[in-house]
C-alpha cells in the first residue's frame, strides 16, 4: 500500500513538473518546423515563475467565481492525474473513477473556466466562453462513442482494466476499429486542448481566439495557475492517448525496473505526440469557427465506425 | 426502519389530515392573507413531511392496503403501496417539503392581489393528489385522482390570470392534459375489457395472454397518455408554456414532481401491467428519450426566459430518464434481467435527482424573479453581488443538472451511461446500433446541458447588471433561502453518498422486475457489472476539497506574489465600461443556433435605421433571431386544422332547431331498438 501511495505521488509530480516541459517541447518543435530557432524547451517554467512573482490585477466587475476558478482548474487536473494511469496500472487511488468520470472531471474545469470568462463583463470573455462550451459540448459525443468502442473490445471502462487488457492481449488492438477510435480521440484531444485546427494557442487576435479570450482578464498568480492547468490537461490527454492505444511499456506490476521502463516509454511516446502536434499545427491552418462542427462531426463518424466494426467483427 | 402496516396507515392518515387542515385552514383564514398562507402552506409542509416518512417506510418494505367500497363505483376506491409507489411518494414529498416552505415567503407578494386562501386550497389538494396517485390500485381510483391532480395544478398555473399569456398557457395545458387523459382512459378501458378486471394487481398475470395487436394498441395509448404528462417530445408543448406561467414554487412542483408521475405510469405499463413487450416498445422509448434529451436541451440553450429554459430542460431530463427506461425494456426483451434492473435503477435515481435539482433551480429562478420582476435574461446580470446566497444555490443546481461531479446528477448520468455501454452484451446488431446512438445522444445532451447552464448562470448572476431592475435587486426572504438550502444540501448528499439511496432503489427494482441490478455499491464506491465501471464519489469530493485546500498552501510555500489590485476590465482602450459591452444571452447562444440551424430554423430579422444624411451613420439596429416552434408548426397546427374541419362538419348536424334534435332522438331510439332486438 505504501509503495502504491508513493507511486501515486510520483505520478502526480510527473504530471505537475512534466507538463510545462511538454508545452516547451511542442513550441520548440513547432519553431523548428517553421524554420525559426524558438525559445528553449524550459521557457514555460521561466514564464510560470515570472507570473507567480507578479501582482494580480483583477477586474472590479468580477466575483469570487473569477478568483476561485484557477484553483479549481488546477484541482481538477491534479485529481485527474491521480486517476489516469501514467506509469502503472496499479496505483493507489485509481479506483476513484473510470474513464467517464474522468471526462466529467475535465468538464467541471471547463464549466468554471467558461463562467470565469463571463465574469469580467468583457465581450471577449463572453465570446471565448460561448465558443469554448460549444466545442466542448460538440466533442462530448465523440468522446463517449470512442470510449464505447474501446470498452467493447476491452470489456471494461476502467482505465486500468482497459490498459491491462490491451497490454496482455495486444492482438485485440490489431484491427481497424482500434485505429479509428484512436483517430477520433486524437481529434477530440486537439479540440479539448485548444490546439490547431480548432483554436490557435499562439494567437491574440481578438476575433479568432477561444481559450485565450476566456482567460484574457487573468494575470499574475491566477494566470500562472490557469496556464499550468492547461499544460497539465494537455499532458494528461496525451498520456491517455499513449497508454490507452499504445500500452507498451506501462508497468503492470510495481517494481523499480518496470516503473523505470514505464517512465522511459512514456517519455518516448509523449515526445512522438509532441512532434506530431507540432507537425499538425505547422501544416494546417485554423478552421473558421463554424467549420469546427464539421471536423467534430467527422471525428464522431469515425468513432461510430469504430463501434460498428467492433460489433461486426466480434 | 420497518414500520408495520398499522404504522403506515397512521402515517397516511396524518398526511391526509395535514393536507386537509391546510386546505380548510387556508379557506377559514381567507380574511387574512398572511395567516391563510402560513396555515395553508404550513399544513402542506407537515403533510409532506409525513408523506416522506410514509414513502421511506414503504421503501423499507412496509405495505399498505385500504379499501372504500362505497366511495367510487366499479370496484370502489382502493389504495395500496408497494415499493415502486413508495418511491414515487418519496419523490413527491422531497419536492413538496421545500416547495411548501418556499411558498410562505414567495406568496407574500400575492397578498391583496390574488386569493391566498384559494392558492392554499389548490396547493394542498395538488400535493395530496400527487401522493395518492401512485397508491391507486384500480382504474377509477387512479383516473379520479389523476384528474384532481391535473385540475388543481391548472388552477395554480393560472394564478396570475390577469396576464393574457398565462391564460393561454393554462388553456394549452388544460387541452393537452385532457387529451392525455382521453388516451389513458381509452387504454385503461381496453385493458380492463380484455383482462376482465379493473384492478391493477390482476393485470400483469392476465396481460400476458392478450393477443399481440391489442396489447400493442394498449401500450401505445397508455404510453401516449403518460408520455404527455411526462412531457416527452413531441407531447411536450404544454410544458414550456405552463411551467413558467405558474408561480415559481408551483413550477418547481410541476417540473420536479408532477411530470415524474408520467414516468411512474410508463414504468407501471412497461414493467408491471403489460409485462415484457416486443423489442420495438423499448426501442421506441429509447428513441423518444434520446430525441427529448437532445431537442429539450437545444431549446433550453437558446431560450431567453429564465423559467422557460428550465422548463425545456425538464423535457431534456425526462428524455434522460426515458433513455434509462427504454434501455431497461430492451434488456428485458433480450433476456438480460440484471442489466434491465441496472438501467431502471439509473432511471429512478435520475428521477429523484431531477426532482431535487430542478426544484432548486426553479426556486432560485423564482428568487431572481421575486427580486427583479423579470425573467428575461437580457435584463439580468450581476446578481451574484446582490443575491449572493441565491447565486450559490443556483450554481449548485446548475452543476448538478450539468452532471458534474461531485453532485447528484453526475452519479445518475454515470449509471445511465454504464447501462447503455453494457448493451454490447446483446447480440443483435440493430439493437446494438440503437444503443450506440443512445450513448451519443446522452453525451451530446450532457455536453449541451453544461453549455446551457454556463449561459443561464453566467448571464444571470455574473458581470454587470443589464437593467435597473437587476441593479436594485435584494436578497430574498429566509423561508425561500431555507428551502433552497435544503435542496442544495440534498444535491450534495445524493451526489457524495449515493449508496444511501441506491439500496432502497435496488430493492424497489428487484420487487418490480424480480432481478437484482448488475451492480455493487458501498459507502464509498459504485461498481457496475463486476468492475465494468466504477466511481467513488465520496473520494472524488474529498479529493476536490483536499486539493483546493493544498494549492493555496503550496503557493505560499513557493513564495508566490499575493498582492492583488482592482482595476477596470480591459476594453481595448475604451474609456467607459457599461453593461452594454457585455456578451448577451442571445450572442452566447449564437454558435448553437448556427450549428443546429436545421433544427431551430431561425427566422432572422435585422432592421437597421440609418441617419437620413448618410448611410455610414447608423441610428438604431433591431435584431431578432427567434427560433421557430417546429413542433407546433409541423405537428399541432395541421392537427388543429383537422379538428376544426371536423368540427365544422359536425356543425351541419347541430342546426340549433329543437325539431331537428327531436328527430335525432327518434332516430337514435329506433336504431337502439333495432340493435337490441
Amino acid at each position: 500500500m505504501l509503495i502504491e501511495i508513493t507511486i501515486e505521488i510520483l505520478q502526480l509530480l510527473i504530471v505537475m513538473i512534466g507538463s510545462p516541459l511538454l508545452v516547451g517541447i511542442i513550441r520548440k518543435a513547432k519553431a523548428r518546423l517553421q524554420g525559426r530557432r524558438g525559445a528553449g524547451i524550459f521557457q514555460p517554467y521561466v514564464d510560470l515563475r515570472k507570473l507567480f512573482s507578479k501582482e494580480v490585477v483583477v477586474s472590479e466587475n468580477t466575483s469570487w467565481i473569477f478568483r476561485f476558478t484557477p484553483y479549481l482548474l488546477v484541482t481538477t487536473m491534479l485529481l485527474s492525474a491521480v486517476i489516469v494511469p501514467v506509469l502503472t496500472t496499479r496505483a493507489a487511488l485509481s479506483f476513484m473513477g473510470n474513464i467517464i468520470a474522468l471526462m466529467y472531471l475535465f468538464l467541471l474545469g471547463t464549466f468554471f473556466l467558461a463562467l470565469a470568462g463571463l465574469d469580467a463583463g468583457s465581450a471577449f470573455g463572453g465570446m471565448g466562453s460561448s465558443r469554448e462550451v460549444a466545442i466542448a459540448a460538440l466533442a462530448e459525443p465523440t468522446v463517449l462513442i470512442a470510449i464505447f468502442g474501446i470498452a467493447l473490445r476491452a470489456g471494461t471502462t476502467s482505465l486500468d482494466g482497459i490498459i491491462t487488457r490491451f497490454a496482455v492481449e495486444p492482438l485485440l488492438m490489431l484491427n481497424a476499429g482500434h485505429l479509428l477510435a484512436f483517430i477520433a480521440f486524437f481529434v477530440v484531444a486537439l479540440a479539448e486542448n485548444g490546439r490547431l485546427p480548432v483554436d490557435n494557442p499562439a494567437t491574440h487576435l481578438e476575433l479568432t481566439m477561444i481559450h485565450e479570450a476566456m482567460i484574457l482578464e487573468y494575470s499574475g498568480r491566477l494566470l500562472a495557475l490557469v496556464e499550468w492547468a492547461a499544460a497539465m490537461k494537455l499532458f494528461l490527454f496525451l498520456t491517455l492517448l499513449s497508454n490507452l492505444f499504445f500500452p507498451w511499456g506501462i508497468a503492470l506490476a510495481n517494481t523499480p525496473s518496470t516503473l523505470f521502463i514505464a517512465g522511459l516509454a512514456l517519455a518516448v511516446k509523449l515526445l512522438v505526440f509532441a512532434v506530431a502536434i507540432a507537425f499538425v499545427e505547422t501544416s494546417v491552418a485554423k478552421l473558421r469557427l463554424f467549420r469546427v462542427p464539421e471536423l467534430l462531426a467527422g471525428s464522431f463518424t469515425i468513432a461510430l465506425l469504430a463501434v460498428v466494426t467492433a460489433f461486426f467483427i466480434k | 426502519m420497518i414500520i408495520d402496516s398499522v404504522g403506515m396507515l397512521d402515517l397516511l392518515l396524518v398526511t391526509l389530515a395535514s393536507f386537509g387542515i391546510g386546505a380548510l385552514g387556508a379557506l377559514i383564514m381567507a380574511r387574512s392573507p398572511k395567516l391563510a398562507s402560513i396555515v395553508g402552506h404550513g399544513g402542506a409542509l407537515l403533510g409532506a413531511i409525513a408523506a416522506l416518512m410514509l414513502g421511506l417506510a414503504g421503501l423499507a418494505g412496509g405495505s399498505l392496503q385500504l379499501e372504500f367500497a362505497d366511495l367510487l363505483p366499479i370496484g370502489g376506491a382502493v389504495f395500496g403501496m408497494d415499493r415502486l409507489s413508495a418511491f414515487f411518494v418519496m419523490v413527491t414529498a422531497v419536492g413538496a417539503i421545500p416547495a411548501a416552505l418556499y411558498a410562505i415567503g414567495y406568496t407574500r407578494e400575492y397578498a391583496g392581489k390574488h386569493s391566498l386562501a384559494g392558492m392554499g386550497l389548490a396547493f394542498n389538494v395538488f400535493i395530496a393528489a400527487m401522493i395518492l396517485v401512485p397508491l391507486a390500485c384500480n382504474v377509477l381510483t387512479f383516473l379520479a385522482l389523476w384528474e384532481v391532480m391535473s385540475l388543481a395544478s391548472y388552477f395554480l398555473v393560472i394564478t396570475e390570470h390577469e396576464r393574457e399569456e398565462t391564460l393561454q398557457a393554462g388553456w394549452i395545458y388544460f387541452v393537452m392534459t385532457h387529451a392525455g387523459f382521453a388516451a389513458l382512459f381509452l387504454g385503461f378501458l381496453l385493458l380492463a375489457h380484455a383482462t376482465g378486471t379493473a384492478s391493477f394487481s390482476e393485470w400483469s398475470a392476465a396481460a400476458a395472454k392478450l393477443d399481440p395487436s391489442s396489447r400493442n394498441l394498449i401500450f401505445v395509448l397508455l404510453a401516449l397518455g403518460f408520455g404527455s404528462k411526462a412531457g416527452a417530445i413531441p407531447l411536450h408543448v404544454w410544458l414550456p408554456r405552463a411551467h413558467p406561467a405558474a408561480p415559481s414554487h408551483i413550477s418547481a412542483l410541476m417540473s420536479g414532481v408532477m411530470i415524474k408521475l408520467g414516468i411512474y405510469g410508463l414504468v407501471r405499463v412497461a414493467f408491471d401491467w403489460l409485462g415484457v413487450g416486443p423489442i420495438w416498445w423499448g426501442g421506441t422509448m429509447l428513441v423518444v428519450g434520446a430525441v427529448s434529451g437532445v431537442l429539450g436541451v437545444l431549446y433550453a440553450l437558446v431560450d431567453g426566459d429564465l423559467k422557460r429554459l428550465l422548463a425545456y430542460s425538464s423535457v431534456e431530463n425526462i428524455g434522460i430518464i426515458m433513455l434509462g427506461i427504454g434501455a431497461a425494456m430492451l434488456f428485458q426483451a433480450t433476456q438480460l434481467p440484471g442489466l434491465a434492473a441496472l438501467a431502471l435503477v439509473a432511471a429512478f435515481y435520475h428521477t429523484l435527482n431531477h426532482a431535487v435539482f430542478k426544484s432548486l433551480l426553479f426556486m432560485a429562478a423564482g428568487a431572481v424573479l421575486h427580486a427583479t420582476h423579470t425573467r428575461n435574461l437580457e435584463e439580468l446580470g450581476g446578481l451574484i453581488r446582490r443575491l449572493p446566497q441565491t447565486a450559490i444555490f443556483f450554481l449548485v443546481g446548475s452543476l448538478a443538472i450539468a452532471a458534474l461531479p461531485p453532485f447528484n446528477g453526475f452519479i445518475s448520468e454515470w449509471l445511465t451511461f454504464q447501462s447503455l455501454l453494457l448493451s454490447f452484451q446483446i447480440s443483435a446488431h440493430t439493437v446494438n446500433l440503437l444503443f450506440a446512438l443512445g450513448v451519443a445522444a446522452l453525451a451530446l445532451t450532457s455536453g449541451l446541458a453544461a453549455a446551457c447552464f454556463v449561459r443561464s448562470f453566467g448571464i444571470t448572476f455574473l458581470a454587470l447588471p443589464r437593467s435597473e431592475r437587476a441593479e436594485r435587486a435584494r436578497e430574498v426572504d429566509w423561508t425561500m433561502r431555507a428551502a433552497m438550502l435544503v435542496l442544495a444540501l440534498a444535491c450534495v448528499g445524493l451526489g457524495v453518498a449515493p449508496s444511501v439511496i441506491l439500496a432502497p432503489l435496488e430493492a424497489a427494482v428487484f420487487a418490480l422486475t424480480g432481478a437484482h441490478a448488475d451492480m455493487q455499491f458501498s459507502l464509498t464506491a459504485v461498481v457496475a457489472n463486476d468492475g465494468f465501471g466504477w466511481v467513488a464519489p465520496l473520494w472524488i469530493a474529498l479529493g476536490l476539497v483536499g486539493f483546493l485546500l493544498i494549492i493555496p498552501l503550496g503557493l505560499r510555500v513557493i513564495g508566490a506574489n499575493h498582492r492583488r489590485r482592482y482595476y477596470e476590465t480591459w476594453g481595448c482602450g475604451r474609456a467607459l465600461q457599461t453593461a452594454r459591452f457585455e456578451y448577451t444571452a442571445a450572442a452566447f447562444a449564437n454558435p448553437f443556433k448556427r450549428v443546429f440551424g436545421l433544427l431551430y430554423r431561425p427566422a432572422k430579422k435585422l432592421d437597421v435605421e440609418f441617419h437620413p444624411e448618410s448611410r455610414y451613420f447608423v441610428r438604431a439596429i433591431a435584431y431578432d433571431n427567434q427560433g421557430r416552434l417546429v413542433f407546433e408548426e409541423a405537428l399541432y397546427r395541421p392537427l388543429l386544422r383537422l379538428i376544426e374541419a371536423l368540427a365544422r362538419q359536425a356543425r351541419l348536424l347541430q342546426s340549433g332547431s329543437v325539431h331537428g334534435y327531436l328527430v335525432y332522438i327518434l332516430i337514435a331510439l329506433v336504431a337502439l331498438l333495432i340493435l337490441a332486438v
